[in-house]
């Protein structure tokens, strides 16, 4: 293998079993990005991953961390009570929108509300996907799901859920952000407030919180290429992405 | 020995500070005791009442039905409660709170001028501390060394510069009943 | 007339307390440092007792934003080792059904208290015991099993709220104090000295971060068909286990007893007027009090049916829930009738007396 370099390899605090999602999925992506930040920060010895109910289920086996698995939406709630108990470790969530957002929204409201030294990787793709495509909280209106075939009305089942909007409005302790990893340059603005959402929990400033808007093309019916279009055009125009809430450290000291 | 005592009065009239009081003197006495409350939003205005079972063996129910010894703080205490007091047994209330006496079976009836004697020591908030001394003379259960030890107990903190004032009125109404100017079997 | 020197040092170590602060004691001195709750009558006083007494010796008290997510926190800080505590009444009891399953599944030590009010529905805050079933035979779903205790006095709930911790520790199982509105709110003097300080003991599967060593992975789902079916050989061993080890039972005169009233908790304390009457009066009727309500203490019971009680007279404060369990003991080698009401009413110790004299002389359908 001479004149050979590796330029990418695997991050530390994932482990060497493959991924069990579909072609497609964002899940890789994002469980990626959560280990290379663990890596970056130094702080897979010290993290507890909580895995919730749904596809994500499973990412106990990717994480090479110490792990928990929680029930349907109370990923926060068992986070809240390990993080109380040590707080030295770093404590995350990894959530659905399904799980956060339906099932959930009582455990992350008041935990957001507490901003509770904790980390909330929420997964948004706007479907129940490991159920079927049942609707979500989040699923467009007029989009089409196993649970409403007409499309969503919101004179039936209501308005999509903005949860970073809403949060934020409930957590002015918090860093809170709207990510997307459909192409390289959302990926990047991914990580960063990723790695910030940690960062609020070590340096004890306050709850952190990263949407992160995902694709599920099994249950989308969309390849993957159509999924990352469908994020640009369709998702992110009713989702905008940016930062609703930002404690700063400097801004923590004044 | 048994004692089955109901204590029962406003709210505000200082009841479940009684009931804990005579049950503090109670073990002070070496005696088993159960104290039970009326709670939740039965205590919220209104009435208030506290069972105290005093006993030399293992109580059973903490729970009572009848009484042998009813502690009114109020008239409205006597008309509820007179039916619950066991033949034999005794009614204590507070005379100036109280207009009639319904009529009882082989009941005995002590008055006790708490309100009156509390006035006259310039607190009011003391008459339960005066029917207190009324309630241990006629129980003849609990001694007054052993009740006013349970003071420090059952009062807060920042009220035990009260206790020398609360002495004082269980004494005088011991006294008070000693007396026994008006004490009187119905039939 | 004076009051003669004082004596402050009171009775060693006895004090009169509320039977919800009883358990609250009991969990502090078993080294509980994590509270987490939600209000709810008639065990508020247990909850406000934790508010104020874990600051006090460096714990943690959180009040949750409902049951559902309290008995999650409990999750949390069990898996990090922590002795931790949750507690409610009825309908926030059934919230925590999930919880239950979960901390079961997981096999997390940790104590639940229900104080029981009177249902169904949302009941009222009188005293019942119609909790009875949801703690004993579930409230969660899935084959699970949390160990149940009945105390029936202060000194009790204080007592074994202790040693709930370390059947919680001992099993990795949560275990449930099952009491009710009168045990929760009467005072009653409780000997606090006659227990250790306890904290919780060195757990090897905690998660605190892995650090240098393997990690650690706290489950409650199975990756495959077959972990699911060692797991459930597991509990089932587990369940097995305590069965055999834990039950507890008080037997007063039930030695040759006709008859036995068999009843737990409040319902004993009433009952035992009525058996000492009867007594007196010549019957022969002896008083059963299961204190492990799961496990029930059913051997005991077998017993003293070999000893010639013949007649069951179960007295509960609902419609009819533990007679299922003492008919599963006895097995049809005893004559067992219930006596009881849902909430709303209280019996008294007449009535039960009442209903001994009807059983002992004519038997249940005269």
């Amino acid at each position: 293998m001479n004149g050979m370099n590796i330029v990418s390899q695997k991050p530390d605090a994932m482990t060497d079993v493959p991924f069990p999602y579909c072609p497609g999925c964002s899940h890789g992506i994002i469980h990626r990005l959560v280990a290379e930040v663990l890596d970056e920060l130094n702080i897979t010895k010290k993290a507890i991953g909580i895995t919730s109910a749904g596809c994500s289920v499973r990412n106990w086996r990717q994480f090479d961390c110490d792990m928990v698995m929680a029930l349907h939406g109370r990923g926060p709630s068992v986070a809240t009570g390990l993080k109380r108990a040590r707080p030295e470790a770093v404590v995350f969530t990894y959530q659905g929108d399904g799980d956060m957002a339906a099932i959930g929204t009582g455990e992350i409201v008041h935990a957001a509300s507490r901003c509770e030294r904790i980390t909330v990787i929420y997964v948004n793709n706007g479907v129940f996907g490991a159920t079927g495509g049942q609707q979500a909280p989040t699923t467009l209106l007029g989009e089409v799901t196993t649970s409403y075939p007409s499309g969503r009305d919101p004179r039936t089942s209501g308005y999509p859920l903005k949860m970073a909007e809403m949060l934020s409005g409930v957590s002015p302790d918090s860093y809170i952000a709207r990510v997307s990893v459909h192409d390289i340059k959302n990926i990047l603005m991914a990580k960063k407030a990723i790695r910030e959402a940690f960062l609020v929990q070590m340096e004890d400033r306050g709850f952190g919180l990263a949407e992160i808007l995902a694709t599920c093309p099994t249950n989308w019916r969309l390849d993957s290429v159509q999924c990352m279009e469908r994020i640009e055009k369709e998702i992110i125009p009713h989702y905008p992405l940016g930062e609703f809430s930002s404690k700063r450290k400097e801004a923590h000291q004044c | 020995m048994l004692d089955e005592i109901l204590i029962a009065g406003f709210g505000g009239q200082g009841i479940m500070l009684m009931g804990k009081l005579l049950a503090c003197g109670a073990i002070y006495e070496g005696l088993e005791v159960t104290f039970y409350p009326s709670y939740g939003p039965e205590m919220r205005g209104g009435t208030a009442n506290c069972t105290v079972v005093i006993s030399d063996n293992r109580i059973g129910s903490p729970v009572r039905k009848f009484f042998t010894c009813l502690m009114a703080m109020n008239q409205a205490s006597v008309d509820r409660f007179t039916g619950s007091v066991k033949p034999g047994g005794v009614i204590i209330h507070n005379d100036a709170a109280i207009g009639s006496h319904p009529g009882g079976e082989d009941l005995r009836f002590i008055n006790i001028p708490a309100n009156q004697i509390a006035t006259d020591m310039e607190n009011i908030q003391v008459a339960n501390m005066v029917a207190m001394g009324g309630l241990i003379h006629v129980l003849n259960t609990v001694s007054l060394d052993s009740l006013t030890n349970g003071l420090a107990r059952v009062l807060p903190k920042h009220r035990h510069n009260l206790i020398p004032l609360n002495e004082k009125a269980v004494i005088k109404g011991i006294e008070a009943v000693e007396k026994g100017s008006d004490s009187r079997e119905l039939r | 007339m004076t009051v003669k020197k004082k004596d402050n040092r009171a009775l060693p170590g006895k004090t009169l307390m509320r039977g919800n602060e009883a358990v609250g004691e009991g969990a502090i001195r078993a080294g509980c440092q994590f509270f987490f709750g939600y209000p709810i009558t008639p065990q508020n006083e247990l909850f406000e007792y934790m508010a104020r007494r874990l600051p006090e010796v460096g714990g943690t008290f959180l009040q949750s934003e409902s049951e559902l997510s309290g008995i999650n926190m409990v999750f949390g800080a069990a898996a990090g080792g922590r002795r931790c505590m949750t507690s409610s009444s009825g309908p926030g009891f059934t919230l925590m059904g999930e919880g239950l399953t979960t901390l079961a599944t997981a096999q997390m030590p940790a104590v639940v208290v229900c104080v029981s009010r009177a249902g169904p529905g949302l009941g009222r805050i009188s005293s019942a015991q119609s909790d009875y079933r949801l703690a004993t035979k579930g409230g969660g779903h899935g084959d699970y099993q949390c160990l149940v205790l009945g105390p029936a006095s202060a000194q009790e709930l204080y007592e074994l709220t202790y040693k709930a911790f370390d059947l919680a520790d001992r099993y990795r199982n949560p275990v449930i104090i099952l009491s009710d509105a009168i045990l929760g709110q009467m005072m009653e003097p409780v000997t606090t000295d006659g227990l250790k300080w306890a904290e919780a003991p060195e757990k090897t599967w905690v998660v605190r971060g892995k650090g240098n060593n393997p990690r650690k992975v706290i489950k409650v789902a199975p990756h495959t068909d077959q972990e699911l079916i060692e797991w459930n050989r597991n509990f089932k061993k587990k369940y097995e286990q305590m069965t055999e080890n834990e039950q507890r039972h008080e037997a007063l005169y039930a030695d040759g007893a006709n008859m036995l009233v068999v009843a737990f908790g409040s319902s004993f304390r009433i009952a035992l007027d009525s058996v000492v009457r009867a007594r007196d009066e010549g019957v022969s009727v002896g008083l059963f009090r299961p204190i492990s309500l799961y496990p029930y203490p059913e051997e005991a019971l077998k017993r003293l049916l070999q000893e010639g009680a013949s007649k069951l007279l179960v007295v509960e404060a609902n419609n009819g829930q533990m007679v299922e369990d003492v008919r599963l003991a006895v097995c049809g080698a005893a004559e067992v009738i219930h006596y009881g009401v849902g909430g709303g009413y209280v019996l008294t110790p007449d009535e039960i007396y009442d209903e001994i004299i009807r059983f002992d002389r004519n038997g249940r359908h005269q």
